[in-house]
């Protein structure tokens, strides 16, 4: 290869990373480059961005090796033919470890693979990496990892949120074509509005959840993460659908999410919660939701104030559930089967070592909320207190549709904070997850979108909440905010 | 019959007491696979070897119900006579172990598949009802070896996830032998049922046993004990004995007994504690996230009501009813599967009572002596049942038929060859009885002369000589009625 050829191969390769999943998908179909071409490229980018600190493991030489094989082959069939893919190291992977972001599985390989993982597998995408998240997704900025903290590409001394932080901080700088990762109080739409990405939580019971790291099972709920509304539409597509593994998963048919997208929303009803004003918002938030509901208005669609009473207790009632799922779901590790084991004189010694050393704080900070919460004597004090919260703001929302189509509320109460900023201040952290936990509690199809930004320049995303399974209304509403908001990418690198 | 009346009463110092049991037993149900995973639930395999992601608690991995357990449970239930659920709830029960590898185990706690019934207990001062207060299906853990290493526990998973049913009855039962017969009814009908094998030894079948104690007349129950996983029922009664008694002697020295945990040591025949109730786990029960709630279609209970097998108790009484047994008789024969099995299949186009008779007279004692079960009985339900023919029908006498028998244990052997090739045929043919009958008659002219002038018992020494002369083949009946003619 020459200089000028190889030169050429370099610019194009750049390029490549910084096009959207659906143009690399369509890219490759043609055959404007190869699989291979586009896996070296995001090889290429991630190499060069160690400091942002997203991969825990890099499956680079693997990807490398299938791409080539994909242009051999040349198979087309699928919704993601030759496309490499990233995912949150919370999704098992077989052969590759999978840590969760915790000590306790730091030496952990699957011997099996996640059913979303395999959906992406079979639709011809292929592994990448896995990336930094928090520890056992516990967490809204990514500093609970055991691997370290994630760095925003909108500012080195900046959170990319969490606890999908890795996935969005490398979606952002172009590290992989897109991404997935989970939500159990807000951890893609969080860090999507924190790193100017999309992120879709779809209804709970749309992706089977076999297979990925449990936290709080009742609100864990696996979605697309993607630099466009389009690519989250074909993501969706590609990765959801009823798995007989997971008894919570739901047979309904997975609408044709791509094809069916339109702006065109003339005519839907969409509701703005009068408690999602809440104190000590900055005034940017509220007037990106101003802009928000302008852009919906020019688009057609009708605004209606409603009320969704039961909001301020969602938070309470989120730091009750979560954490009484995520004792019992986190007793596994005990040092017995696999993942770190401490020395001990006796069983219940090795136990106590085992996960002293094994977990991080915030992990042990919920596990002891948990299982006092479960404990008896204080069972009906709290948690059963906060299962009826939790109907009462599922009716709220119940109530709220049969006005509405949709509902519009920002993504978060503010932009990316500092690394450091909350750390020693948890409460303050989980003010954080306001304005997503009660969609997770309810159990509806939620996504934010990339809508504007701060003072700084920092992003800043607007939620669509949509009735439960209707995925595609709330997909359609983005699009239209996406294509008036006209949101760019406007950070300088300054990690390479 | 005079009916004995109940006496299990233990006499202290001071006081008679009552003793009050209720049991908490756990069935392990009959299926193929485990409770929430398709791992293989054979008994006796090499450990380790029947384990699946699931059943050893590795990341992501979840429970999948399997609907043939939840059958198998209704089916219980519906046998014990119970209300069961059309909704009820899976719980975590959580606590750590070497053996429970997910941390938790998943059961029922609040809303149980089945709840209240009952079960009909024969005791030997009538019929008893022990109150069921429920049935909730949960997954057993794994098993932990501490004696095969001197530093080191091994773990053998092949257990964990197996589907049990716990069964737990109301404080109903009052002595160890009505703890006996309630362990051995509610096998029975489990095996009637196909719902359980009750095999003790394998573990299938063992007990908590709760116990307390309170002086005769007393309506207030005493401070009970729960002793730990019992596996048989002779170590049942003998551990409730040793309560019993216990208690009491703490009682009457003026000592209170702590709600507690105790394990049964059966080398000393006694009990001890294991915990006490403030040591207690604290198991922090909650509805299992994974699971959706149990909701049942009351067309499929209906359906397995229908499907419902005949019981031990409506078995009994149509014995007694058409077969015309006496209660002792119907109750030997319904108590276990097997053995009304065998008695239905010997009875085919035979006497009922006569079958009753071989079966509970004859056929028992060679099973006990031999210390065999029905099922692995030397003679065929078949053959005995043409052996009872013979009888019946006047082909062979019944002192030649327990001969017969006795051949028969030996390879199952066909009872009509035997009496073929031996020629044990009776001899039923009145003229050739009648030849017989001359014959003794003229060679005992004496006794003749005896008999007429009034000594009547000679009659049973004519009897005998004939059946001598027939090597006993002599059909007795026809002997009788020759010889009274030529006599007169």
């Amino acid at each position: 290869m020459n200089f000028l050829s190889s030169q050429r191969l370099l610019n194009k390769m750049s390029k490549i990373s910084e096009l959207s999943l659906t143009k690399i998908v369509n890219g490759i179909k043609k055959k404007d480059f190869s699989s291979e071409e586009v896996t070296k490229s995001f090889i290429d980018s991630s190499k060069k961005s160690k400091k942002l600190n997203t991969y825990i493991t890099e499956c680079f030489d693997e990807a490398l090796e299938i791409s080539k094989n994909f242009d051999k082959k040349k198979d087309y069939k699928g919704l993601l033919s030759g496309v490499p893919i990233a995912v949150k190291d919370l999704f098992c992977t077989k052969n590759v470890k999978t840590t969760a972001g915790s000590k306790i599985l730091h030496n952990f390989i699957p011997t099996y693979e996640s059913t979303v993982t395999s959906n992406l597998w079979s639709q011809g995408a292929f592994l990448l990496g896995k990336l930094n998240c928090d520890e056992f997704a516990m967490g809204s900025s990514n500093e609970t990892s055991f691997f370290g903290n994630v760095k925003n590409p909108y500012g080195e001394k900046l959170v990319p949120g969490g606890s999908s932080g890795g996935s969005a901080s490398a979606l952002a700088a172009g590290l992989t074509p897109a991404t997935i990762g989970t939500d159990t109080g807000g951890s893609i739409r969080q860090p999507a509005s924190f790193t100017g990405t999309v992120g879709l939580k779809p209804t709970y019971g749309r992706c089977s959840r076999w297979g990925i790291v449990a936290f709080a099972s009742s609100l864990d709920q696996a979605g697309p993460m993607t630099n466009s509304v389009e690519d989250s539409a074909l993501l969706l597509q590609a990765m959801s659908g009823y798995d007989s593994k997971d008894s919570t998963s739901v047979n309904k048919k997975i609408e044709n999410y791509s094809s069916n997208l339109t702006e065109k929303i003339k005519g839907l009803k969409i509701g703005i919660p009068k408690e999602y004003r809440v104190d000590k918002m900055p005034t940017e938030i509220d007037d990106l939701w101003k802009k928000g509901i302008e852009y919906l208005k020019d688009a057609g669609a009708i605004i209606k104030n409603i009320s969704l009473e039961h909001t301020m207790y969602a938070l309470p009632a989120y730091y009750i559930v979560a954490p009484a799922e995520a004792s019992s779901n986190l007793a596994r590790y005990d040092g017995v089967k696999y993942g770190h084991r401490a020395v001990g004189k006796n069983l219940i010694e090795m136990y106590e070592n085992t996960r002293s050393e094994g977990f991080g704080n915030e992990v042990k900070r919920r596990i002891l909320i948990g299982t006092y919460v479960l404990s008896s004597g204080y069972y009906d004090a709290y948690y059963l207190k906060a299962q009826k919260v939790r109907q009462l703001i599922k009716n709220d929302f119940d109530k709220a549709f049969k006005d509405v189509d949709a509902i519009l509320t920002p993504s978060t109460p503010s932009s990316a904070f500092k690394i450091g900023d909350k750390s020693d201040d948890p409460v303050s952290m989980y003010l954080n997850d306001i304005f997503t936990v009660p969609v997770n509690l309810s159990g509806l199809p939620a996504i934010s979108v990339p809508a504007g930004y701060d003072k700084n320049n920092l992003p800043l995303g607007l939620q669509l909440i949509g009735k439960a399974f209707d995925e595609q209304t709330i997909l359609n509403l983005s699009l239209a905010i996406e294509k008036r908001a006209n949101f760019k990418k406007n950070y300088s690198v300054w990690w390479t | 019959m005079t009916e004995k009346k109940f006496d299990y009463f233990i006499n202290g110092e001071k006081d008679k007491w009552e003793v009050i049991i209720g049991l908490e037993v756990h069935a392990q149900v009959l299926s193929q696979s485990k409770l929430f995973s398709s791992s293989s639930t054979k008994f006796g395999s090499e450990p380790n070897t029947q384990v699946s992601l699931v059943d050893s608690g590795f990341p992501g991995m979840l429970p999948v119900i399997n609907q043939f357990c939840i059958e198998q449970s209704i089916k219980t239930g519906l046998g014990l006579k119970a209300k069961i659920n059309l909704n009820s709830v899976f719980d975590r029960k959580n606590y750590f172990y070497a053996d429970l590898p997910q941390g938790y185990q998943i059961s029922q706690y609040k809303n149980p598949i089945v709840g209240e019934g009952e079960v009909i207990l024969d005791m030997p001062y009538g019929t008893k009802k022990i109150g069921i207060e429920r049935l909730h299906l949960e997954q057993d853990a794994g098993k932990s070896i501490h004696d095969m290493d001197p530093e080191n526990s091994f773990v053998d998973l092949n257990r964990s996830g197996v589907a049990l049913m716990e069964i737990v009855s109301k404080p109903d039962l009052r002595s160890p032998q009505e703890v006996n017969f309630y362990i051995k009814k509610l096998r029975s009908i489990m095996r009637y049922l196909g719902t359980c094998d009750g095999n003790m030894q394998e573990g299938s079948l063992r007990a908590d046993v709760n116990v307390s104690v309170r002086t005769v007349g007393d309506k207030k129950f005493g401070t009970r004990c729960e002793i730990k996983n019992v596996n048989s029922i002779k170590f049942m009664e003998m551990a409730i004995e040793y309560e019993a008694n216990r208690q009491i002697q703490l009682l009457e020295s003026g000592k209170i007994i702590d709600q507690e945990t105790r394990l049964f040591d059966t080398k000393k025949n006694s009990t001890r504690s294991m915990r006490s109730k403030e040591d207690a786990h604290d198991y922090r029960y909650f509805p299992d996230p994974d699971l959706l709630p149990l909701n049942l279609d009351k067309d499929l209970i209906d359906k397995l009501k229908k499907e419902l097998p005949e019981l031990p108790d409506q078995k009994k009484e149509r014995f007694i009813k058409e077969h015309n047994l006496s209660s002792y008789e119907a109750n030997i024969l319904v108590s276990e599967k097997e053995i009304s099995d065998y008695y239905e299949e010997v009875i085919k186009g035979c006497d009922k009572k006569l079958a009753t008779n071989w079966i509970t007279v004859e056929l028992f004692a060679v099973l006990n002596k031999k210390n065999l079960s029905i099922k692995q009985s030397p003679i065929s339900a078949k053959n005995l049942s043409s052996l009872i023919k013979m009888i019946t029908s006047g082909k062979i006498s019944g002192k030649i038929a327990k001969d017969v028998f006795e051949k028969m244990q030996s390879d199952d052997k066909d009872p009509k060859q035997i009496v073929e090739k031996e020629g044990l045929l009776q001899q039923s043919d009145p003229k050739e009885l009648e030849k017989i009958i001359v014959a003794v008659i003229s060679k005992n002219q004496d006794k003749v002369a005896q008999y007429k002038s009034g000594k009547e018992k000679l009659f049973g020494y004519f009897v005998g000589e004939v059946m001598k002369a027939s090597k006993g083949k002599a059909n007795p009946q026809l002997v009788n009625e020759i010889l009274k003619n030529k006599l007169h």
